[in-house]
């Protein structure tokens, strides 16, 4: 057993409004710059529907992912080494700028520039790629909430795999929200498609990294990811992706995405696996088994055999106390709610999924039923077939008794809950139909409905005497190593340790996040107006007091 | 051998493969960040898919007949059995086929670089300088081997141009030997010095780091977290 930590996530699909601010917030944190216009580390897509980039599911036609070979082995979908190095000078494989979308900008000068006359000016979509006059006809979200879905939606990959029947009853009754990162797999056909040699599994956290100064932008990690979660910046040539924002989680904040999401649906936290036995697991023979290989991969933070492998891995113990902690663990094993996005890949994501089960209840509430009776529930669950299929076809490989197994306890939760919302004894009867206590139920409405801070993010910070240290900490002046010229001395601007950036605001953050008031009241007269300041010393309340003086 | 051979031949080929040398180790050092092939294929893959390919395998094959040609001494391919006509011919049918496939994608891609309008944006003046000398060197070579196969039964180089080639990196030039040559080979022989001398600068440095390595490694890469920004410890109070 070789026990290795992964970061992961699980997100709560019930919760998701589809309202973006995680992809906004990603990307003016990420790539709001030239060259990744077009990429979204982080975007959330509507189902069914095509998906950024267009169709990325297709996998017949994009070959992302791994597949087994004739003797059972694990090989890349898309073609051996050999297949790789021949194609390199042009891949076959690779998405064009349509098949993500053209970005643009609009000439808003012209709103003010324009001479008076008897037009109203008006700011025309510019290419942000030629620079010209442009037509926008695609976008990463151009079949939000259905748009366009007569004519779009029928291009689902995922629709396509599900019989004509449901498919008619799917695009008559359901809509759901799928927001999506790089999954951070455990066994990345990115990084065994990169020639190069820069992209990378961290072995502390498990966060896939692009390294900038060894990608030679040859392509393949593109095609390699079936999610296509991995870019190419066009004008620096290399290939980017999403960081799991790697700064700000060494230093204990939570992704800029789980921060900002609105529904509060995002939840982190550290998963052990045994990295032996990836391999393996990845190359089961029927996909249907996918789901099950990889919850096999993953150990039990609280086993003392486990525990002891780890500490010999030199896992640190706040390590190991977050993953006993974590909720990425109890979702996927305690609860048994968050499921694989597209296991048949054979990538081991590490992003998890809680699939929705308001579609059912919109159904039920809209027949006149009651859309919360446990008995309305399952029978609806299993009457209808439409949305387990394509629930199935994205979190299971299209086998259908998991999703229905996750949506008899979400449903479970809810008929449980109501009745102790309404002051009706509690009914055991409820959470044992579904093979949990309720004790167990009350303990997953915890998390998944009241979901405080803490309880959502259980992130421990980097350790910087295993290796390097975390990125935060060493953003000041790259000369300033010992003796070099950015070492300042013992006076001047330079002098003392180097502000870790993220740290100030962490605690700025934490206080905002947990606190009840819009501001702090009682330190409200110490605070020092840092205009004013001349610099020396060190006033009364430069610093926030320490709890114990105060 | 006037002082100009001596200048062209005994100086300049040291001039530029310093330029090639330390230009990488500066390049590498101090620019990993730009190293790339700078790829354009996310604009257009239409006609990269049939240029890039036709010209990166046609100048592989041109590599490997100028190792062919000028590392290797004629005593040896002689004492290995093969005779004159043999090589000439093979290296006459095998250098014309992959010099017009290397020139005939290096026109597509070409084309495709001034036609295509997201590409052309994208191509600074280092990449037209860069295409000018490499075109120059390729037409220049090519036009030196049919011409003068068309003239007469072709020049033979390894009597002159390879021995001069091998005393360059034998530290002990003979400029004498390339004072002789037709004027297009001493041409194709000039421009490309020039774009070793460039090399480095340019984008043409992706070649230094052809992936082989990929061949032979583990699939899935493990890396700690980066040890070489780490520096000294500070200590976590102030005097």
């Amino acid at each position: 057993m070789r026990v290795m930590a992964q970061l992961a996530m699980v997100m709560n699909l019930d919760k998701c409004i589809g309202c973006h601010t995680c992809s906004v917030t990603c990307k003016q944190a990420w790539t709001n710059r030239a060259g990744t216009e077009y990429v979204w580390f982080n975007n959330v897509e509507t189902r069914p529907g095509q998906g950024y980039p267009r169709t990325y599911q297709d996998q017949d036609r994009w070959k992302g992912g791994w597949e087994l070979n004739r003797r059972g082995r694990l090989r890349l979908k898309a073609g051996g080494r050999l297949r790789k190095l021949l194609t390199i000078f042009a891949n076959p494989l690779m998405p064009s700028i349509q098949d993500y979308y053209e970005p643009w900008t609009y000439e808003y000068d012209r709103l003010f520039s324009a001479p008076a006359g008897e037009d109203t000016p008006v700011a025309r979509p510019k290419s942000l790629i030629t620079g010209q006059d442009t037509r926008i006809t695609w976008s990463a979200n151009w079949d939000d909430n259905l748009a366009g879905a007569p004519e779009l939606a029928p291009a689902d990959p995922v629709l396509r795999k599900v019989s004509d029947q449901v498919k008619l009853e799917f695009e008559r009754a359901f809509m759901f929200y799928l927001p999506r990162i790089c999954e951070h797999c455990l066994n990345p056909s990115c990084v065994a498609s990169c020639p190069s040699g820069a992209m990378y599994k961290r072995s502390e956290d498990g966060i896939v990294l692009v390294d900038q100064d060894r990608c030679r932008g040859w392509r393949m990690c593109v095609t390699g990811c079936p999610y296509k979660k991995v870019y190419f910046n066009h004008r620096t040539g290399k290939a980017e992706k999403c960081t799991f924002c790697y700064p700000r989680v060494e230093v204990g904040m939570p992704t800029v995405c789980s921060e900002t999401c609105v529904g509060r649906l995002r939840y982190l936290g550290v998963l052990l696996y045994d990295a032996d036995r990836v391999g393996e697991a990845a190359a089961v023979p029927d996909e249907k088994d996918l789901y099950e290989a990889q919850k096999s991969v993953l150990l039990d933070p609280r086993d003392p055999e486990v525990l002891a492998a780890a500490r010999a891995a030199g896992i640190p113990e706040d390590w190991l106390e977050a993953a006993a902690r974590s909720p990425i663990h109890q979702l996927i094993f305690e609860y048994g709610v968050a499921l694989p996005l597209h296991p048949e890949y054979r990538t081991m994501p590490m992003v998890w999924y809680i699939p929705p089960l308001s579609p059912v209840v919109d159904v039920l509430a809209d027949t006149g039923h009651d859309g919360e009776d446990a008995g309305n529930l399952f029978g609806a669950i299993d009457a209808l077939r439409i949305p387990i299929g394509y629930l199935a076809e994205l979190f299971t490989a299209g086998d259908p008794e998991p999703v229905r197994a996750v949506l008899r306890r979400l449903a479970a939760m809810r008929s449980y809950m109501r009745r102790l919302n309404l002051g009706q004894p509690a009914d055991e009867s409820i959470a044992a139909a579904v093979g949990l206590t309720g004790r167990q139920v009350e303990g997953m409405h915890r998390l998944l409905a009241l979901a405080p801070y803490a309880e959502r993010y259980v992130i421990p910070t980097a350790h910087p005497e295993q290796d390097g240290r975390p990125e935060e900490l060493v953003t000041g002046c790259s000369l300033d190593y010992a003796g070099g010229p950015g070492m300042g001395g013992p006076f001047g601007e330079a002098s003392g340790r180097p502000a870790p950036v993220a740290v100030e605001t962490f605690h700025a953050l934490k206080e905002r996040q947990e606190t009840g008031a819009l501001v702090d009241p009682a330190d409200r007269a110490e605070r020092v107006n840092l205009l004013n300041w001349d610099g020396k010393g060190l006033p009364e309340g430069l610093f926030p007091k320490r709890k114990e003086d105060s | 051998m006037s002082g100009l051979d001596l200048l062209l031949w005994a100086v300049l080929p040291y001039v530029a493969l310093t330029m090639f040398v330390v230009g990488h180790v500066w390049r590498y050092r101090y620019d990993k960040f730009g190293w790339t092939t700078r790829s354009s294929q996310l604009y257009e893959s239409r006609l990269l898919r049939i240029g890039s390919p036709l010209f990166h395998f046609g100048i592989l094959v041109v590599l490997l007949g100028h190792i062919g040609g000028l590392v290797i001494p004629k005593s040896w391919t002689e004492a290995a059995g093969i005779s004159e006509a043999a090589y000439h011919v093979t290296a006459v049918a095998l250098g014309t086929v992959a010099g017009v496939c290397t020139l005939a994608g290096l026109a597509i891609l070409v084309y495709r670089r001034r036609t295509v309008g997201p590409v052309f944006t994208a191509t600074t003046r280092n990449d037209k300088l860069m295409y000018a000398v490499l075109t120059l060197t390729i037409v220049l070579g090519l036009a030196a081997t049919v011409l003068a196969n068309l003239a007469g039964d072709g020049y033979d180089y390894r009597t002159t141009i390879s021995p001069w080639f091998r005393s360059v990196f034998a530290l002990s030039p003979r400029p004498a030997l390339m004072a002789g040559a037709p004027v297009l080979f001493k041409l194709h022989a000039l421009s490309a010095l020039a774009l070793f001398a460039i090399w480095p600068f340019t984008r043409l440095v992706h070649m230094l780091t052809a992936p082989i390595g990929y061949l032979t490694r583990p699939y899935v890469v493990y890396r700690s977290r980066d040890v070489a920004r780490t520096r000294p410890a500070r200590r976590g109070w102030t005097a």
